[in-house]
C-alpha cells in the first residue's frame, strides 16, 4: 500500500513533512472547529450535490476533507506531459474516425467496434471542427498503485464534472488555513475559468470576431447544477436552458430581455442524445430543436463535440496507448491499468475464474454505479454479478483490484488513511492546457476503493507545489 | 439578460410583495372583525376572499366563514394559490432558479424566509398568534426589499424586480380601496357612524397611511380624501400614482425590441394619475374607476411580460 504522506510509520515524505508537523501541532478542538466552519461555509454558499435516486431529492454536501493532497512538481510535470499527450491522441483519434479512418484501416482497432458503437455519431462524419478539437474539456481519472506508479483509470470526454469543487476547495483551504500557504508554495488553480473561456472562444465558428459563449444546463434539478451555474458566473457568460435557445435562419439565438441575441459557442452539460429532439431522442425536453443542423452548417460550436463518447468508453480505453503510438509516434508517458475485455472469450474465461480478486465495470457505466469490487463483495454479490456478466459479457471489462494509494483523512475516530484518486482537467482550444492540480476524491469508508461522490466519497484540496 | 431570468426576478419580487399585501389585509381585517356586529362580520370576513378572488375556493373547502378558518386558508393553505405560504414559496422558488443572477444576500433572505415559514405552527399562528405572524411577513418583505435595494447592481435585474414590486402593489392598493364598495356601502355618500369610521381607519392602516392621513388632512376620515391619498398622492408610497411613477421610471431604463406598447401604456397611465382629479373620479364612480384601473394594470403586466420576459 502506497501512502501519499508517510513512507514509513510516522516518517513523512519530504514534501509532506511540514504539513505533518503542522498537523501534529494542531489542538484537536481547533481542527474540529475548522471542520465545522468549512461545513457551514459550504452549506451557506450552497455547494451541494443532488444524488440520483435519493428519495428526498435532497441536496447533499460533498464531504470536504481539510488535509490536502500534495503533488511535488516533478511528479506533476510527468502527469501534465502524459495528460497532454493522451488528450492530443484522443482528439486525433476522434478526428480520424469521423474522417479518413486510418486507424481502422490499419487494424489497430476493429472497425466494427467503433462504427457500431452506441456513441458513434454518423452525423459527425466529414464535419470539420475549429482546430480539429473534439474534447475541449477532458477529465482524466488517475490512480496510484501500491508501487506509487501513476495509472490512468478512465478518460471522461463527454461532460466531465468536478472542477467547481477543485476551485471551491482551494478557496476554502486558503480561508481556513492561510498559514499553510506560508509553509508551501502552492501553485494556483484559480485561473481555470479564464482558461476555459479562452478555449471555448478559440473554438468559435470561423469568422466570428467576438464570440458569445453560453453554458447549457439541463436545469436546477441536475446533480451538477451548482457547477454549471458556478462556471457560467465565473466566466461571466449566460447560463441557459434549452427553452432559452432557438434556431432562426440557421443560427442559434437566445431570448433576452433586450431581444434576440446570437450564440456562437455552447458549452453544454447535456448528453448527446438529449441535445436536439429533431435529430436524437424526440422525447427530450432538454434539447434545442434544430441545433444539430446549425452545428453541421458550422454556425455554432458545441463543446465537447458530439460523438466523443466512442473514445471514452471503457471498452475503447485499452486501445488508448496504441492510439498514442499510432498518431504521435511516441511511447505513452502514463500507463493504462491492465484490462480484460469480456467480449473476448479468453478474457471472459479468465475474469469469471478470478472474480473475487477483480474489479468489474460496465463499459458505459459512470459515477461508480453498476460495478463489482471483488475483494470487498460477498459471495452472493459475486454470484449475482457473474450472472449479469454471463448474460451480456460485451457490456463489461475487468481490471485487477489496484491497491489505490491512501492519504491521511479526518474520519469519525480521528485521522486515518483513506484511498483516493485524482481527476485533472485538460482544456483544449488552440492548444491543450491544464491548471496545476485537479480534483482529489477520497473514499471515506475504511478500505473502500469507490471514491465517487454519488457513493459517499469526499474531496480534498490538491496542491502542486513549486 | 435572458428573458427567463428576467421573468424569475420579476415574479420573485411580485410574489414577495403579494405576500406582504395579503398579510396587511388579513392583519387589519382581523382587527375589524373583533369590533364588528354579527351582521357586518360576514361582510368583513369576505373582504380578503373578494380581493383575491378566492371566495369559491374557500367554500369548496370550508362550510362556515370564520376568522380562524379564513386566516388558515389565506395564510397557510398550500393548496390556495393566493395564500401567504404559496406566495413565499413561489418567491423563493423563483429566486432559487436565478440565485446566480441576484446577490447572495437576496437569495439567502428569501431562502431563510421560506425555511422559517415552514416552521410556523399553523394552529396557533392562524389563531391567537396571527398578528405576530402578519408582522413577521411584513418584516421579511421589508427586509427583502431593503436587501435588494442595498446590494444589487442598478441593472436589468434591479429594474425588473422593481417592476414586479410596483405592479403588484398598484394592483393590491386598488383592490383594497375597492373593497369598500363590496363590503360596506352601496353609495359613498352614506358615511358617518362609528363603525364606518373604524372600517375606513382600518383601510388606511392596511396600507400604512393612517398617520399620513391625519397629518395631511387634519380632519375626519372622508372617503374622498382617502381615495385621493391612495390614488393620486405621489408622496404616499403605496398610492397608485407613486407605483406608476416607479414603474414608468424602471421601464425607461430597460430596452427591448418590441416594448413600445408597454412603455406607451405605462406613460399613459402615469399621465392620467398625475393629472387626475378626485372629484371627477367620484362623479364617474369610484368602483368603475378602480375596475378600469385594475384592467389597465393587468394589461400593462401582460405587455411587460410579452415585451421582455417571454410567454407565461
Amino acid at each position: 500500500m502506497y501512502d501519499e504522506m508517510y513512507q514509513a510509520k510516522s516518517e513523512a515524505r519530504s514534501h509532506y513533512s511540514a504539513l505533518a508537523r503542522w498537523l501534529e501541532s494542531m489542538p484537536p478542538n481547533v481542527v474540529e472547529e475548522k471542520r465545522r466552519e468549512a461545513d457551514l461555509l459550504f452549506h451557506r454558499v450552497g455547494i451541494t450535490f443532488a444524488v440520483y435516486g435519493d428519495e428526498q431529492g435532497a441536496e447533499r454536501l460533498i464531504p470536504f476533507d481539510t488535509i490536502p493532497r500534495i503533488i511535488p512538481q516533478s511528479e506533476w510535470t510527468l502527469l501534465e506531459n502524459g495528460l497532454r499527450q493522451r488528450v492530443t491522441a484522443l482528439n486525433r483519434f476522434l478526428h480520424d474516425i469521423y474522417h479518413g479512418q486510418d486507424i481502422l484501416r490499419a487494424g489497430v482497432i476493429a472497425a466494427e467496434h467503433v462504427l457500431t458503437h452506441e456513441a458513434f455519431q454518423v452525423s459527425m462524419i466529414g464535419l470539420d471542427l475549429p482546430n480539429d478539437v473534439y474534447c475541449h474539456v477532458t477529465g482524466i481519472d488517475i490512480v496510484r498503485d501500491g508501487d506509487g506508479e501513476y495509472y490512468v483509470l478512465e478518460d471522461n470526454l463527454r461532460t466531465p464534472s468536478g472542477v467547481s469543487y477543485m476551485l471551491e476547495n482551494r478557496r476554502m483551504m486558503m480561508r481556513l488555513f492561510p498559514e499553510l500557504f506560508q509553509l508551501y508554495n502552492v501553485r494556483p488553480v484559480e485561473h481555470y475559468p479564464q482558461l476555459l473561456l479562452e478555449a471555448l472562444r478559440a473554438s468559435a465558428p470561423r469568422g466570428v470576431r467576438d464570440p458569445i459563449v453560453v453554458v447549457l444546463t439541463p436545469g436546477q434539478y441536475n446533480s451538477a447544477y451548482f457547477e454549471h451555474a458556478f462556471l457560467a458566473q465565473q466566466m461571466g457568460v449566460e447560463l441557459v436552458e434549452a427553452v432559452d435557445l432557438f434556431v432562426k435562419d440557421a443560427q442559434i439565438y437566445m431570448h433576452a430581455t433586450s431581444g434576440h441575441q446570437r450564440v456562437d459557442v455552447i458549452y453544454r452539460r447535456i448528453d448527446d442524445p438529449y441535445l436536439d429532439p429533431l435529430a436524437f431522442r424526440p422525447d427530450s425536453m432538454l434539447g434545442v430543436p434544430g441545433l444539430l443542423a446549425v452545428y453541421r452548417a458550422g454556425n455554432v460550436a458545441i463543446a465537447n463535440a458530439l460523438g466523443t463518447g466512442v473514445a471514452d468508453d471503457k471498452s475503447t480505453y485499452p486501445y488508448v496507448p496504441e492510439m498514442i503510438r499510432f498518431y504521435l509516434g511516441e511511447e505513452p508517458i502514463l500507463r493504462n491499468v491492465p484490462t480484460w475485455q469480456l467480449r473476448k472469450p479468453e478474457d471472459l474465461r479468465y475474469a469469471l475464474d478470478h472474480l473475487p480478486e477483480l474489479v468489474v465495470k460496465e463499459v458505459q457505466g459512470s459515477g461508480g454505479y453498476g460495478m463489482l469490487v471483488g475483494p470487498a463483495a460477498t459471495r452472493a454479490e459475486i454470484e449475482a454479478f457473474r450472472e449479469r456478466i454471463r448474460n451480456n459479457p460485451a457490456n463489461y471489462i475487468a481490471q485487477p483490484t489496484l491497491a489505490l494509494s491512501t492519504c491521511p483523512t479526518f474520519v469519525e475516530k480521528g485521522i486515518a488513511p483513506r484511498h483516493l484518486d485524482l481527476r485533472p482537467f485538460v482544456l483544449c482550444g488552440r492548444e491543450c492546457k491544464l491548471v496545476p492540480g485537479g480534483l482529489t476524491r477520497v473514499a471515506l469508508t475504511e478500505g473502500s476503493l469507490v471514491v465517487n461522490s454519488s457513493q459517499g466519497g469526499g474531496t480534498k484540496d490538491t496542491w502542486v507545489i513549486a | 439578460m435572458l428573458s427567463r431570468v428576467g421573468d424569475r426576478v420579476f415574479w420573485m419580487s411580485r410574489f414577495m410583495e403579494r405576500a406582504e399585501n395579503m398579510a396587511r389585509i388579513l392583519g387589519v381585517m382581523s382587527n375589524v372583525v373583533l369590533c364588528s356586529t354579527p351582521e357586518t362580520q360576514e361582510q368583513n370576513l369576505l373582504a380578503p376572499l373578494t380581493i383575491t378572488g378566492s371566495t369559491k375556493n374557500y367554500y369548496a373547502l370550508h362550510e362556515q366563514l370564520s376568522l380562524p378558518a379564513l386566516t388558515d386558508f389565506m395564510a397557510f393553505d398550500a393548496d390556495n394559490e393566493s395564500s401567504i405560504y404559496t406566495c413565499i414559496k413561489a418567491a423563493r422558488d423563483n429566486a432559487h432558479e436565478v440565485r446566480w443572477q441576484i446577490t447572495s444576500e437576496m437569495w439567502e433572505t428569501l431562502n431563510a424566509t421560506w425555511l422559517e415559514m415552514r416552521s410556523f405552527r399553523r394552529e396557533s399562528s392562524a389563531g391567537p398568534d396571527a398578528t405576530r405572524f402578519f408582522d413577521w411577513v411584513k418584516e421579511r418583505s421589508h427586509l427583502f426589499r431593503g436587501v435588494t435595494y442595498g446590494t444589487i447592481m442598478r441593472g436589468e435585474a434591479f429594474h425588473f424586480s422593481r417592476l414586479g414590486t410596483f405592479l403588484e402593489r398598484a394592483d393590491a392598493t386598488a383592490r383594497i380601496l375597492d373593497v369598500k364598495y363590496h363590503i360596506l356601502l352601496p353609495r359613498v355618500e352614506d358615511v358617518g357612524g362609528a363603525l364606518d369610521y373604524y372600517q375606513w381607519a382600518a383601510l388606511l392602516k392596511s396600507v400604512s397611511s393612517f398617520e399620513t392621513y391625519r397629518t395631511i388632512y387634519r380632519d375626519q376620515i372622508y372617503p374622498i380624501n382617502v381615495a385621493e391619498l391612495l390614488i393620486l398622492d405621489r408622496r404616499m408610497p403605496r398610492s397608485l400614482a407613486a407605483c406608476l411613477e416607479q414603474i414608468d421610471q424602471a421601464l425607461a431604463r430597460v430596452d427591448g425590441q418590441n416594448d413600445h406598447a408597454a412603455k406607451r401604456l405605462s406613460a399613459e397611465l402615469q399621465a392620467r394619475l398625475v393629472h387626475g382629479d378626485i372629484e371627477e373620479i367620484f362623479r364617474g364612480g369610484l368602483h368603475e374607476y378602480l375596475t378600469e384601473f385594475l384592467e389597465d394594470i393587468h394589461e400593462l403586466g401582460q405587455r411587460i411580460q410579452r415585451a421582455y420576459l417571454g410567454a407565461l
